[in-house]
């Protein structure tokens, strides 16, 4: 299902202009993050893709939907967004009743119900935990259970707000494969982050950010190699990109493998 | 004797199965920056309350073992007494922010009032603490308008204002840009040279290689390794043990393996990467 953004404007009630004008189109199975320094426009620009905000001017369509004239509620069967904070959106006595609720509020038939509840339980590898009250499980845990409650509406669209902020490794390994299962089922994921390496590790396209304006739109290699731009933002490029042009590698890379080709061939 | 002596520390929380934190000891001087690392569930935040004293005076529970800091134990002291001496900024700005204050100044003024500090010495002190963490401009917001990386400025701004002789941070940067990272560490750094002691639970390694004299990393609520950064932080235990290390150790380690890597030492930093690679 295609995003397609025009001329969006957006002013807050106490005068701030958090978007400045941004178009942009987004296709069906793009993997997608935005990055940016904080107070850069990014969430109110993801809020407009749900109908949680609407534009001032310019205008947002999800499909053939035209966010101005859907609710939010209507919204929620095309895009699901999964807030930073987990708190901010669990609310049911158990795990497995707070994952249900989403397909189940959606109206799908009960065996639909199950299958999309079993498989975002078991992406989330938290298909021994359907029991325990959310609120008894760590911060960690409580993020996984507000991911899976988002996947198990089965939206073509899947907003992430900054999923890593005080994850671990291993949690970050669990929403990386989690994304990954969403892109091979040909789903949209659309990520806001400041974890420059996992955006590098999971994204084929970056949008930069920066006072409410597209600073940079394109493929990963290309938007992360721009050291200087992106300085713009206050975004560092990856790790590997940066010892990459320091150790002067003919291209630009991100990951470990690309690094690694290089260095061997060079 | 050092500054801060963790002797046998022990720790479980009521209504749990097992220990938060395992026969714990360690030893800081003062002045050093120490970072703690490790998974999530290790017991670094724990080990924060117990440094700033909220375990055991708050919550209860199993606790043995003893804590001293500037040559006093926190099991002899009340906590109005303990928090003097140290101060710690939480994890999630949100929890530690009053509520009880309409605007950033006197929210952070606010535990300068409960300790009647005169109200001449409290501007100028508020006002300095301000300063240090750039958010002086922030003085007339609302504490709830801010976002979570200037909640986070403000939370730090709120415990340093207090003068503590230990500042205990857990993760203070998580919600910050790299930019407001690198302020914070900056901070932090100029507050270590002036004689204060830090202890900082992050998961920035790049940051803590730069800046922290000594790093612990706990591993199901035990001290798995404890030493320089470089060492600790390019161990194959800390590897094994599921902690995320730097992209440059990780990658640098490959290297190794495939004969791309001709060092004994692993990198941590851009710059230890850099000069490795360079010199293959």
């Amino acid at each position: 299902m295609k995003i397609e953004i025009n001329n969006l404007h957006f002013t807050y009630p106490t005068g701030l202009e958090a978007i400045q004008g941004i178009s942009l189109n987004i296709d069906s199975g793009e993997q997608v993050a935005i990055v940016g320094q904080n107070g850069a426009g990014k969430t109110t620009l993801v809020r407009h893709f749900n109908g949680l905000l609407k534009p001032t001017s310019g205008s947002i369509s999800i499909g053939d939907w035209d966010t101005k004239k859907y609710s939010v509620a209507k919204l929620a069967s095309r895009v699901g967004y999964v807030f930073q904070n987990p708190d901010d959106q669990l609310f049911s006595k158990s795990v497995l009743a707070e994952v249900e609720y989403g397909p189940k509020n959606l109206g799908y038939a009960k065996e639909k119900t199950n299958k999309l509840v079993t498989r975002a339980l078991a992406w989330t590898e938290l298909t021994e935990k359907t029991e325990t009250n959310p609120y008894d499980l760590s911060p960690t845990w409580r993020k996984m259970v507000a991911l899976a409650s988002i996947i198990a509406m089965d939206t073509p669209i899947v907003i992430f707000d900054e999923p890593t902020t005080g994850q671990d490794f291993a949690n970050v390994s669990r929403i990386a494969h989690v994304i990954a299962e969403l892109k091979k089922e040909g789903k949209t994921v659309i990520t806001i982050t400041h974890d420059i390496d996992f955006c590098a590790e999971n994204f084929e396209r970056v949008i930069a950010l920066s006072n409410g304006q597209i600073l940079l739109d394109g493929k990963s290699h290309e938007v992360l190699g721009q050291e200087e731009v992106l300085s713009q933002t206050y975004v560092d490029p990856p790790q590997l990109t940066r010892l990459g042009k320091l150790l002067k590698l003919k291209e630009t890379v991100i990951t470990q493998t690309e690094f690694l080709q290089q260095i061997a061939r060079d | 004797m050092a500054f801060v002596n963790i002797k046998n520390l022990n720790y479980q929380y009521p209504l749990t199965k097992t220990p938060a934190l395992r026969d714990i000891n360690l030893q800081i001087n003062q002045g050093e920056f120490i970072s703690i690392i490790g998974a999530n569930g290790a017991g670094k935040s724990t080990l924060c309350y117990a440094l700033a004293g909220f375990v055991p005076h708050f919550f209860k529970g199993e606790f043995s073992g003893t804590i001293e800091v500037a040559g006093v134990e926190s099991n002899k002291s009340t906590l109005e007494e303990w928090v003097l001496n140290v101060g710690l900024a939480f994890q999630n700005p949100f929890n530690q922010i009053s509520g009880a204050k309409y605007s950033v100044f006197e929210e952070i003024a606010f535990g300068l009032e409960n300790i009647g500090v005169p109200r001449e010495q409290m501007k100028s002190r508020v006002e300095e603490a301000m300063q240090l963490t750039g958010i002086s401009h922030l003085a007339d917001r609302s504490p709830y308008s801010l976002s979570g990386g200037q909640q986070q400025r403000l939370a730090l701004t709120s415990i340093l204002v207090m003068q503590p002789k230990l500042l205990v941070l857990d993760e203070p940067t998580s919600q910050m840009d790299p930019i407001g990272t690198r302020e914070v560490f900056g901070v932090i750094h100029k507050l270590t040279q002036n004689g204060m002691t830090v202890v900082m639970v992050e998961h920035k390694v790049e940051w803590i290689a730069n800046f922290a004299t000594r790093v612990v990393a706990l591993k199901d609520g035990s001290v798995l390794l404890e030493g320089k950064p470089n060492e600790v932080l390019t161990s194959d235990a800390l590897m094994e043990s599921g902690f995320g290390v730097s992209r440059y150790t990780s990658t640098a380690r490959e290297a190794k393996k495939q004969g791309l890597w001709k060092k004994e030492k692993l990198p941590v930093t851009l710059s230890e990467a850099a000069e490795g690679f360079n010199s293959k």
